[in-house]
């Protein structure tokens, strides 16, 4: 019996890197992503777009609510996500390291899917 | 005799019943309830021949009935299928239990508080009114922090086993923080959390005898507490050098001077081990600081903090004089903490300097009543120091008492 975990990226608002910085970055998380996959701990991954290209919604009485997004203000968004399911936390927190060394300096959440 | 056993057995109880049960919780309530049969039918009955295996095996059955008669679940119902084909052995006292519940408690994961505060519940066999009263915390926020750590380690699936080994260094590390905290929380007037944290110490000792740092936390810890007769004497600290040594528990020191010497022939030394030679050290007055200061040393060089630093500069004071301890202390960064002060004062006034405002300092950072006591009465003394010497200006046909002015 496994249990999913979703791995949230934390990325600091402004500018992504050049891709002389990225792109090594992007090369060693698709070589994670492998490596989840071929142990069968990959279920999906994710990267977004900036924030500012989030649209909010929210239902009130009979109408539903438009605003420009992001949802939250904050120093930092998700960049992105994995979900990866692992036998327990122990497992799970592994791979959160993988990626947090991989993504460095950037914060990793991990955080257990209820359904 | 129920008291003793809840106490010794508690947490074993616990241990076996969450590796049965696989839930904390449900294993709590099954063992709470085999000491409320017990509560009733031991002063009857008498005693079992095995009290412990009795609590156990009771636990066990009775989490059973709660099972078949909470029927409402198909999982619960699947789980008192599952724990009627459970072989008997498997509820006897597997050595690995307690230890495994020792670490899940600690896990990394979980705030340090929560670490702290489950290591009494589930292990120690505190309530949770005990543990809020002992940290000075309402015990509503105490009775959330554990039903929220409790929470987290079923959702999020912390795991009911024993690190592997390349996990274990730093994962034994987090154990004995928490112990020590718990020793260091009850250090100066709650005797129950000392006597707790050698309990756990004790347990853990047996459980993991080849770790040298679990020996070490544990003869350290025997010997702090070995003192702790002569340190708060009507509600003040007493230094070291002021105790009334017929008041140390000469057995405690016996113990924890071995367990240093056994660690000293293992030759594996770590922060735990070392702290518990410098106060083996000081069990045996008078103190050789010549001693101590290496020991520091060699503390500092493994653990580099500016704490420790401190500690090694009071044994420099004793081995090379104020001058140079002052030295030291002044390039420590260590400005919120009211030893620092204390320490300052201690060698300023050695240097026959005014040590009033460093006092001050000190005062207005301890938090402690006994601790603040006496700060108070060494800034009396450094008041009235002064004023002497104001007096001595002012009157200058008096002759001083010979031996200073200090009463």
């Amino acid at each position: 019996m496994t249990q999913k975990y979703l791995l949230s990226i934390y990325q600091p608002d402004g500018e992504v890197p050049p891709p002389e910085v990225l792109d090594p970055i992007m090369a060693n998380l698709a070589a994670l992503n492998e490596e989840m996959q071929a142990k069968g701990a990959w279920v999906f991954a994710v990267g977004l777009h900036p924030p500012s290209t989030a649209t909010v919604l929210r239902a009130k009485d009979d109408d539903v609510l438009m605003t420009d997004g992001p949802f939250t203000e904050g120093k930092e968004h998700i960049g992105g996500f994995t979900v990866i399911q692992a036998a327990d936390l122990d497992e799970a927190l592994e791979w959160g390291r993988k990626l947090a060394t991989v993504l460095a300096p950037l914060s990793i959440e991990v955080r257990p899917i209820a359904y | 005799m129920i008291e003793q056993i809840f106490r010794a057995e508690y947490g074993r109880a616990v241990s076996v019943l969450t590796r049965v049960l696989g839930d904390l919780d449900l294993a709590e309530e099954a063992v709470q309830d085999a000491f409320a049969t017990a509560a009733e039918q031991w002063p009857v009955k008498g005693v079992p021949p095995a009290p412990a295996g009795w609590i156990i095996t009771t636990a066990r059955n009775r989490a059973i009935d709660r099972l078949r008669r909470e029927t409402k679940g198909r999982e619960k119902h699947a789980q008192a299928a599952l724990l009627q084909h459970e072989p008997e052995e498997e509820v006897g006292d597997v050595p690995d239990d307690r230890l495994r519940l020792i670490f899940t408690c600690c896990h990394p994961s979980l705030a340090l508080q929560a670490q702290v505060a489950l290591t009494l519940k589930l292990l120690g066999g505190l309530t949770t009114a005990e543990i809020a009263r002992a940290f000075l915390v309402p015990e509503p926020t105490m009775a959330q922090r554990i039903v929220r750590a409790k929470g987290k380690i079923r959702a999020a699936r912390i795991p009911y086993r024993v690190p592997r080994d390349a996990d274990l260094p730093e994962r034994l590390k987090a154990v004995l923080a928490v112990i020590y905290l718990i020793f260091n929380e009850g250090y100066l007037d709650k005797a129950e959390l000392t006597g707790e944290a050698i309990r756990l110490g004790r347990v853990l000792a047996q459980l993991m005898p080849d770790e040298p740092e679990v020996w070490g936390l544990l003869a350290l810890m025997l010997l702090v507490a070995s003192r702790q007769e002569a340190r708060v004497v009507d509600g003040s600290l007493v230094l070291l050098e002021d105790q009334d040594r017929s008041r140390w528990d000469a057995e405690l020191i016996a113990e924890g001077q071995d367990i240093v010497r056994r660690c000293l022939r293992w030759n594996r030394p770590g922060p735990y081990q070392i702290q518990a030679a410098i106060n083996a050290v000081h069990s045996d007055p008078p103190t050789d600081w010549h001693q101590v200061l290496a020991l520091y040393d060699q503390l500092l060089a493994i653990m580099p903090s500016p704490v420790v630093a401190l500690h090694r500069a009071v044994a420099l004071a004793e081995v090379e004089g104020p001058a140079a301890a002052l030295q030291e202390v002044d390039a420590l960064d260590l400005d919120r903490y009211h030893l620092f002060h204390a320490v300052r004062a201690d060698l300023l006034k050695r240097l026959g300097e005014d040590p009033s405002a460093a006092l001050k300092a000190a005062l207005e950072r301890a938090e402690h009543p006994a601790e603040r006591d006496l700060i108070s009465r060494r800034l009396g003394l450094a008041t009235a120091d002064q004023q002497d010497r104001a007096d001595d200006r002012d009157q200058p046909d008096h002759d001083p008492q010979p031996g200073g002015h200090a009463t």
